[in-house]
This record gives C-alpha cells, sequence and structure tokens, in this order.
C-alpha cells in the first residue's frame, strides 16, 4: 500500500486524538464490521469549532483522514465546516490509494455527523451508517455451515 | 536498524547455496530441455536431476512430478485438469474446505459456475476438518476432494492422511494443496495416501515462479496449458530450467535441514506466543494451538485494525502481514479467519508473524519490545474497547 508521506505524518503522529468532556457534539460513522469507525466529537462556541478531537478504528488512511480533518476545522465556523468534503480531506493529504478512497474516507462524514448532532441540540451518538459489505455472486455451490 | 523478516509464509529468500546452483542454467547451459543438441541436453540432465530432489522430499517418484509456474497453477491445473478430464467418469461432483487459499477455493467455484456442484466444508474453531463432516459430504458422484495440508493464515494442519483415507472409500480421488507444509514439516505422499500434491519453490528458500504438481501413477490428470509436449504432455511451455534447479537444491536442502529448523521454529513460535499473550491483554492465538507449522504464529487483537499494526511495526522495521479487510483488498476480513468463527470486528485485527530458519531469539526479543506499545498506542485511538 503506498501511502504519501502526509498519510504516514498523521498516521504515525495522529493530531487531536481523544475525547472532549461535556462535548457539543458527537458524530460517528462506519462499522466494526466493514473495519472502519470514526468518531468526532467537537465543542462550538459562537457557531466557531474551538476543539475536536478523534478517535478511529481502521486502516492508516482512516487514521490520518481522521486526524487530517481535525486539523482542518480547528477554528473553523460551521459553515466552514460543512463544506469539507471526504475528497477535499483526501487531498489534503496528497491523495489516497483509489481502494481506501470509498471505505475509509468518511472523516468529513463523521464530522458532518458531529455538527448536526450539535444542531439537533441532542448529546447522544448519531446513527451509525451500514452497509458496506459484498453480497456473494450465485454458483452451484453449496456451503456447510454448522 | 535491521530489518526483521517476519513474513516467510508470504515468501522467503532464496537460499544463497540454491542461487549458486542455479547460476549456471541463465547463460552456461542455457538451452531448451526440450532440444535434442548438447545444451539441450545438458539442460534436460539438470532438469531430471531436479525432479529427482523435489520427488524425494516428498516421498514419490521423478515421473509424477510435473513442473509448474507454481502453486496456483499446479492448484488450478489439479482442480480444473482433473475434474474436466473426458476420463473422469466418476462425477460432476467436487469436495473443498472453506479455508483453502484462493488458488483451490476460485478454481472449485469456478467449476460450479460451469455445471459442477461444489461442496465446501466447514472448519472448527482450531481450523481443522472433522472426518465426519466430510463423510456427510461424500457423494456417489464426488469425483474429487481437494484439502490443504497447513493452512497459510493461521497455520493449522490437517489430519491428511485420515481425510485421504475417507475420500478413497467413497472413490474420490485426494489433491491436497500442500505449499505451506513441503519443506517444512514432514510430507509423504505415500504415508499420507495422497493422489495429487501442489507445492511452491518460493516458500522453502527457492526461486519464485516455479512450483510442481505431484499425481500419483495411474491417476489422470489433464493439461491445464496447452501447447506442447513438455513435461509427458501434461504441462506446455519451455520449462523454467533454471527455476526447476533451484526447487530442486531448495528440496534437497529443506530435506537436510528439516528436523534442526523444526526445533528452532518452534522455540521461537512458543516464546513469541507467550510472549504476545502475556504482555497484550485482549490477544488470542488463531489456529491450532499444537496441529500448525513451527514458525506461525497467528494472532488476533481487539479493538484494533490489522494494517495499522503492519505499517507500525513496519516503521520499527518489522515485517509480517495480516488477513484484514485492509490487506485483503476487499471489504471482508480473511475468509479463512471468518470460517473459524471470528466475528467481523476480531478479525480485521488479525496479525501474522512466520518465522523461517533465519530469524532468532533476539529477534522474537525485539518484537515484543515494540508490539505491546503499537497495540496500546492504536487502542488509545479507537473507539471501540473502552
Amino acid at each position: 500500500m503506498a501511502y504519501s508521506k502526509k498519510v504516514m505524518d498523521h498516521f504515525m503522529n495522529p493530531r487531536n486524538v481523544g475525547k472532549i468532556d461535556q462535548a457539543s457534539g458527537v458524530g460517528e460513522v462506519g462499522n466494526p464490521v466493514c473495519g472502519d469507525i470514526m468518531h468526532i466529537e467537537i465543542e462550538v462556541k459562537d457557531d466557531i469549532i474551538n476543539d475536536i478531537k478523534f478517535q478511529t478504528f481502521g486502516c492508516a488512511a482512516a487514521i490520518a483522514t481522521s486526524s487530517m480533518v481535525t486539523e482542518m476545522v480547528k477554528g473553523k465556523t460551521l459553515e466552514e465546516a460543512e463544506k469539507i468534503t471526504n475528497r477535499a480531506v483526501a487531498e489534503a493529504l496528497d491523495g489516497l490509494p483509489p481502494v481506501k478512497m470509498h471505505c475509509s474516507n468518511l472523516a468529513a462524514d463523521a464530522l458532518h455527523e458531529a455538527i448536526i448532532n450539535y444542531r439537533q441540540g441532542q448529546g447522544g451518538v448519531a446513527e451509525v451508517a451500514k452497509g458496506c459489505c459484498q453480497e456473494q455472486p450465485e454458483t452451484n455451490c453449496v456451503k456447510i455451515t454448522e | 536498524m535491521k530489518a526483521i523478516y517476519m513474513d516467510h509464509s508470504a515468501t522467503t529468500p532464496v537460499d544463497p547455496e540454491v542461487l549458486q546452483a542455479m547460476m549456471p542454467y541463465f547463460n552456461e547451459i542455457y538451452g531448451n530441455s526440450s532440444s535434442a543438441h548438447s545444451q539441450g541436453q545438458m539442460a534436460h540432465q539438470a532438469l531430471e536431476q531436479a525432479r529427482e530432489q523435489v520427488a524425494a522430499l516428498i516421498g514419490a517418484t521423478p515421473v509424477e512430478i510435473i513442473f509448474t509456474a507454481g502453486g496456483t497453477e499446479a492448484d488450478n491445473q489439479a482442480i480444473l485438469g482433473f475434474m474436466t478430464h473426458d476420463r473422469q467418469k466418476k462425477g460432476k461432483h467436487l469436495i473443498t474446505s472453506s479455508i483453502e487459499h484462493h488458488a483451490v477455493l476460485h478454481s472449485c467455484e469456478y467449476l460450479s459456475k460451469h455445471g459442477f456442484e461444489l461442496t465446501i466444508l466447514p472448519v472448527n474453531e482450531a481450523g481443522q476438518i472433522e472426518p465426519d463432516t466430510l463423510k456427510a459430504a461424500l457423494r456417489p458422484d464426488t469425483a474429487l476432494v481437494s484439502i490443504m495440508h497447513a493452512n497459510n493464515e493461521i497455520g493449522t494442519i490437517q489430519d491428511i492422511k485420515t481425510l485421504a483415507a475417507i475420500s478413497h472409500e467413497a472413490g474420490a480421488v485426494f489433491h491436497t494443496d500442500a505449499v505451506q507444509s513441503t519443506g517444512k514439516i514432514p510430507v509423504d505422499v505415500k504415508e499420507l495416501g495422497i493422489d495429487m500434491l501442489s507445492a511452491s519453490a518460493h516458500k522453502l528458500y527457492g526461486p519464485k515462479g516455479i512450483g510442481c504438481l505431484y499425481v500419483k501413477k495411474g491417476v489422470t490428470v489433464g493439461s491445464y496449458l496447452h501447447g506442447g509436449a513438455h513435461e509427458r504432455n501434461l504441462r506446455a511451455g519451455t520449462v523454467n530450467v533454471p527455476g526447476a534447479v533451484g526447487f530442486g537444491k531448495a528440496a534437497e536442502l529443506a530435506q537436510q535441514q528439516m528436523s534442526q529448523n523444526i526445533v528452532h521454529l518452534k522455540d521461537l513460535s512458543l516464546r513469541l506466543t507467550k510472549g504476545i499473550l502475556d504482555t497484550i491483554p485482549n490477544s488470542r492465538l488463531t489456529g491450532h494451538p499444537v496441529d500448525r507449522l513451527p514458525g506461525s504464529v497467528s494472532m488476533v487483537f481487539d479493538y484494533v485494525e490489522g494494517e495499522s499494526i503492519l505499517l507500525m511495526l513496519d516503521s520499527y522495521g518489522i515485517m509480517a502481514s495480516s488477513g484484514s479487510a485492509c490487506t485483503s483488498g476487499s471489504l471482508d476480513p480473511s475468509h479463512v479467519l471468518l470460517a473459524i468463527g471470528l466475528p467481523h470486528e476480531t478479525a480485521h485485527g488479525s496479525l501474522r508473524l512466520t518465522m523461517g530458519k533465519s530469524n532468532t531469539l533476539e529477534e522474537v526479543e525485539q518484537v515484543l519490545t515494540v508490539l505491546p506499545d503499537i497495540i496500546a498506542k492504536l487502542r488509545v485511538m479507537s473507539p471501540l474497547g473502552h
């Protein structure tokens, strides 16, 4: 897996890891079945993201995009943060291997979930996005399962 | 920092003696082994000597060895070449297991999409096929049973002798993918009762691009690659003479060094496994605790993902592998880890350390120095398990 220097930097030295006491908004995407979960917490004051922390279960790309998105939006307004896309995060990391663009590039989604959660004024965890596992094509094959 | 290579189930370095044996066959004795002139005959002689060496390693006779371009081709030929041969009248049903290498699994699945019927057997938690499960799956029209000898991911060794005997009672031919076991543990085709066996040179300190299919005398297998009359009309294509010479030498060395390698690797594995289990909470050994390849340590760690572990280990110069989705190239983790009953989230956190003859106890200690910190660091980052 050929990762850019920036990806490796954010993976080996991730920024803003952890949780926020009394977070204003919490977002989570992915699921453990697929091998990626991104959890982001924000502290908002006067529509500005004062603090942001993440916790991610996943590969280097998942960790690096999470770290990068926290760096990109810290100190920014909610409106600015809402405009950040998964693609923009990948670009800020000098790109990701093609196979990683879909499954491990969800950090902006997690951020947006946290903003929605803040706007709704709820404290709970946002809905977890599901349904990424492949279907098996039909064959003349019996798989015995006990 | 000296690199520590612990991925010998992926491939091994070519032994210097093997490389030395191969060298003349690139540009000194470069003849086509099918040619009648003296260059060709010298190449032919070397090829036949290599065939004897490989045959000796698995207790076969030289005429039963077909050189192929590797383990994958040997598996393809054993399954496709056997099932589709016009003298194969037993039936259209074949049986394999859920933990096979994709070279076997996908070959079987290919047949199941083209008029054949396939049964895929489950394994128990240790990764072994229960004899009764095979017994129940055999049918009057079962022509072939293909079950691997030792698993590449979890190291589990099957009771091939029993499974082959059960298959024979039902009149089926028995193939085993012995790519991971050949040269590492004793493999004797007569003793085990095997009809076909696949092996690959680069797993036993030989070169890449050469392997073999053993076909017991009397068993009919068709060509998989069509063309010239090489390899007794069973494998077309100019034979890779330097590769075969390397495979032969590697087989000879493997036979000579096997018992000492087994003792050495068992020592290292024992220390590594115990060290990991003692220092890293929520870690487990996968595969069979005893019936396993001597140098194979396969672990799962809860709450962390395999590729992340690999890249952090690599930053310390330690090379290993994982069955996580990110390393399998799909969204699913390894089919082997799922087949032994691990939940998806656990299978994503797998790490395979496969040691070879040149690994040392100092290297094992070095891994044990850095691995606990890596897992701890990734767990701090993970939203799971808190």
